[in-house]
């Protein structure tokens, strides 16, 4: 297969770093090459954060170059506009609908974008948007939302359900596994 | 038979470790290192490991477990380095006993440091062999062999890693024999003439560490992880480290010599490959390392004017590169949709104990040194508490130099408790003993926080999770001979102000520990939940001078230029300090 490159983007503390952690394992355990790629330190202190993952037969770079992303995945709205550079001219959108107020704005230093609706629209025709914190209360644990996002994503990929939850069991401790199963298949479904 | 696993390449470093026989590692955190120690923690059975306070003991310890005969580690940030030079520029000329290996994780780009230095110049100022891997199945392989170099020819070898090596996820074939390495420590001898380096025995060994330069030259031109790659000889592209990775995606027709084993430089097998190609071309990630030394071989190397030489390397780079050299690649049309947006820094916690601290600082208008963690948060708005921020520990000698430099005004010099056990018991010494009147704040809030909350001396627990005795900073001041010695909670607002201008006006030195466990490592994240009572909200402004991400602005006046607050519920960690600012008595606790 050809090297798929899929970024995930959004604020530290999302879950974003075990999603990507999920997927390279998903795609491990499938049999391909994989990279997976972040930024830590700084990030963790509420900043942007962005994972990087790659898999194909061979892969080389662990970083995507800029307009090279087959899919790029926001965990937060704002994030999905600011990371807009990564992804290919064709890659495909998928966006959490969620705002998280950056301090910056929360404190009055600067002006908040008053018509992210729109510019999302505008720039991802092609998006799809998923209310995972609204489908993670669902499941009764709003600390899954991640695992929401990645049954979403789950359905953009080559890769079987059952691999997946392979590397979900590899990765979750058990007493939290079923819960996060349900998560994910709850998020998969909701990309139907 | 494999045993493919996905692994950073700062866990294949200790993979690697415990496969091949080593027995005892220590290390101090930093970014990207920390989580080598970390992962060789998980081998404790069969490696002795542990946070040391600073990289100079790490570097002790390994090199002392060396001297035994034992296969030791190290670990380290790029600026950890400076901190482990002592030992290291003379163990050199000593050389190991036991295999001794030294990661030294470098931070191309900042992504989480102050400088950029290029530790390759480093080690080859100490002489030593330098393995630089691109990816985590070569650090597996190479931390393997780096052992077995220093073992072979009797000195300390490096490995670096870089941000983006320790960070990135590949597969590893660890092989289905892995498991702990047996390896026969090496018999320890006494012998003053190689330990201990007093001038007639160390020119002897500066002869040997010649000689020994000499031999580990031949040994890398035969080195498997210095290959050829033969391909296209119009162009033949030098390379090390991840750049390799980026080249092979760029440049994949053309030559390569893909070095790993980087010093000493393999002179010859550079020669051999630049006679097989028409141009030669360097590419490599920070300082100009390999160019200048194949340049000083007599090696003509292809002149360009696309900057490679700082910040981060990747394939967007190499592509301009290509374009200027071979121009026959367009980079992708790149669509930013950025204008205007607000940008999302890292902040101090919602609930942080540092909060308080600098906004009393702030308050009293103190110039504060500062230094290097979380706390260096503290230098932005609204708090913007911090003048100066340089290395670990700094802080205090940068205070007391201002001082007596004749720096008008209060000043104060600030370091968290990690820090304050890494290199700050020095400076406050320094200050008791020449008559200074700096005033040093601790924020101790028990644990290493900035780089993911590791133990340290005043947190009560080893790496390894056993239980440690708890280092007391009040009593360790007071031993030296500090008089002014007081403890405050970071959390008492009225109290830290009151302590800290008499500390601050006294005309003696003085430490004040202000105390407040990490709300992270303590699971006080959801300790409690503020709110508002908008009626009551005078739209001051008061709480956002604090800078904590659960204060939002809420409803605007009428004017249109102030405006109220409001608490984030899920973000709120109940810290109370938000209550204590309020004049107004418009914020209470709700659970």
């Amino acid at each position: 297969m050809k090297t798929m490159n899929v970024s995930l983007v959004g604020v530290g503390g999302q879950g974003i770093l075990l999603t990507s952690d999920i997927l390279a394992k998903t795609a491990t355990l499938a049999g391909l090459d994989v990279k997976k790629s972040e930024i830590h330190g700084m990030a963790q202190r509420g900043g942007s954060v962005i994972s990087q993952v790659r898999f194909g037969e061979k892969v080389c770079s662990p970083i995507i170059p800029d307009g090279a992303s087959d899919l790029l995945v926001s965990f937060e709205r704002l994030e999905a506009l600011r990371w807009r550079h990564l992804l290919a001219s064709d890659g495909r959108v998928l966006i959490n609908d969620m705002s998280l107020t950056p301090v910056t704005v929360s404190s009055g230093l600067q002006p908040a974008v008053t018509d992210l609706g729109a510019r999302l629209a505008a720039e991802y025709p092609q998006a799809k948007f998923i209310d995972a914190m609204a489908i993670a209360k669902t499941v009764g644990n709003t600390r899954t939302m991640n695992m929401v996002v990645a049954g979403a994503l789950s359905t953009l990929t080559p890769f079987e359900t059952a691999t997946w939850e392979q590397a979900m069991r590899e990765r979750i401790p058990a007493k939290l596994i079923d819960l996060n199963l349900r998560a994910f298949e709850t998020g998969r479904s909701a990309m139907a | 038979m494999s045993h493919k696993v996905l692994l950073s390449a700062n866990e294949a470093v200790a993979w690697a470790a415990c496969k091949a026989g080593c027995t005892v590692a220590a290390a101090y955190p930093g970014t990207p290192s920390t989580e080598i120690l970390e992962n060789v923690a998980k081998f404790k059975d069969s490696i002795n490991c542990e946070w040391a306070v600073n990289e100079k003991v790490a570097m002790e310890i390994a090199i002392g477990a060396s001297i035994a005969g034992a296969r030791a580690l190290t670990a380290m940030k790029h600026v950890g380095l400076n901190v482990a030079m002592d030992p290291l520029m003379t163990y050199t000329y000593v050389g190991a006993n036991g295999g001794l290996v030294i990661v030294t994780a470098d931070d191309p780009g900042m992504h989480s440091s102050q400088n950029e230095q290029d530790n390759r110049n480093l080690v080859k100022f100490a002489r030593a062999p330098l393995f630089e891997p691109s990816d985590s199945q070569e650090t597996f392989d190479m931390v393997q062999a780096a052992f077995e170099v220093s073992e072979r020819f009797q000195v300390p070898a490096f490995v670096r890693l870089t941000t983006r090596t320790s960070h990135t996820s590949t597969v590893v074939d660890a092989g289905d024999d892995f498991g702990p390495g047996k390896v026969e420590k090496k018999p320890y001898v006494k012998d003053i003439r190689r330990n201990i380096p007093v001038p007639m025995f160390a020119r002897p060994q500066r002869l040997k560490a010649q000689e020994r330069t000499a031999a580990l030259r031949a040994f890398a031109c035969e080195s498997p992880f210095n290959r050829i790659e033969s391909g296209d000889k119009r162009l033949g592209i030098i390379t090390s480290g991840v750049t390799y990775q980026y080249v092979k995606e760029v440049f994949p027709e053309f030559s390569v010599l893909k070095l790993g084993f980087t010093n000493p430089l393999p002179s010859e097998l550079v020669k051999k490959f630049a006679a097989g190609v028409d141009r030669v071309l360097v590419i490599e990630e920070c300082d100009p390392f390999i160019e200048e030394q194949v340049r000083a071989l007599g090696v003509s190397v292809v002149e360009h004017a696309t900057e490679l030489n700082m910040l981060e390397m990747n394939p967007g780079r190499l592509t301009a590169l290509r374009q200027e050299l071979l121009g026959d690649v367009e980079p992708p049309v790149v669509r930013r949709a950025d204008a205007g947006l607000p940008t999302r820094p890292p902040v101090l916690c919602a609930g942080c104990g540092h909060r308080g601290v600098f906004y009393v600082l702030a308050k009293l208008g103190a110039t504060v040194t500062g230094d290097i963690g979380c706390y260096t948060l503290g230098a932005f708005p609204p708090l913007n508490a911090m003048d100066t921020t340089i290395c670990m520990g700094a802080c205090i000698g940068n205070a007391f130099g201002m001082e007596k430099a004749g720096h008008k005004g209060r000043l104060c010099a600030v370091l968290g408790d990690s820090t304050f056990f890494h290199s700050g018991m020095t400076g406050i010494l320094d200050v008791l003993y020449n008559g200074g009147k700096v005033t040093t704040v601790v924020l101790d809030n028990r644990i290493t926080g900035m780089t993911g909350h590791q133990d340290n001396p005043g947190s009560g627990k080893t790496l390894c999770g056993s239980p440690a005795p708890v280092t007391d900073i009040a009593e360790v001041a007071k031993a030296m001979g500090y008089k002014r010695v007081e403890r405050v909670s970071a959390y008492d607002l009225a109290a830290l102000e009151r302590v800290l201008k008499e500390a601050l006006d006294a005309d003696e030195p003085s430490v004040v520990i202000a105390g407040g466990p990490c709300r992270i490592a303590a699971k006080l994240v959801n300790a409690g939940t503020y709110e508002v009572d908008a009626a009551k909200c005078k739209a001051c402004g008061a709480c956002f001078k604090l800078g904590c991400p659960a204060i939002e602005r809420g409803e605007a006046s009428v004017d249109g230029k102030r405006f109220k607050s409001r608490i984030d519920p899920v973000q709120c960690s109940g810290c109370d300090m938000c209550r204590q600012v309020c004049k107004f008595d418009a914020i209470k606790k709700i659970r």
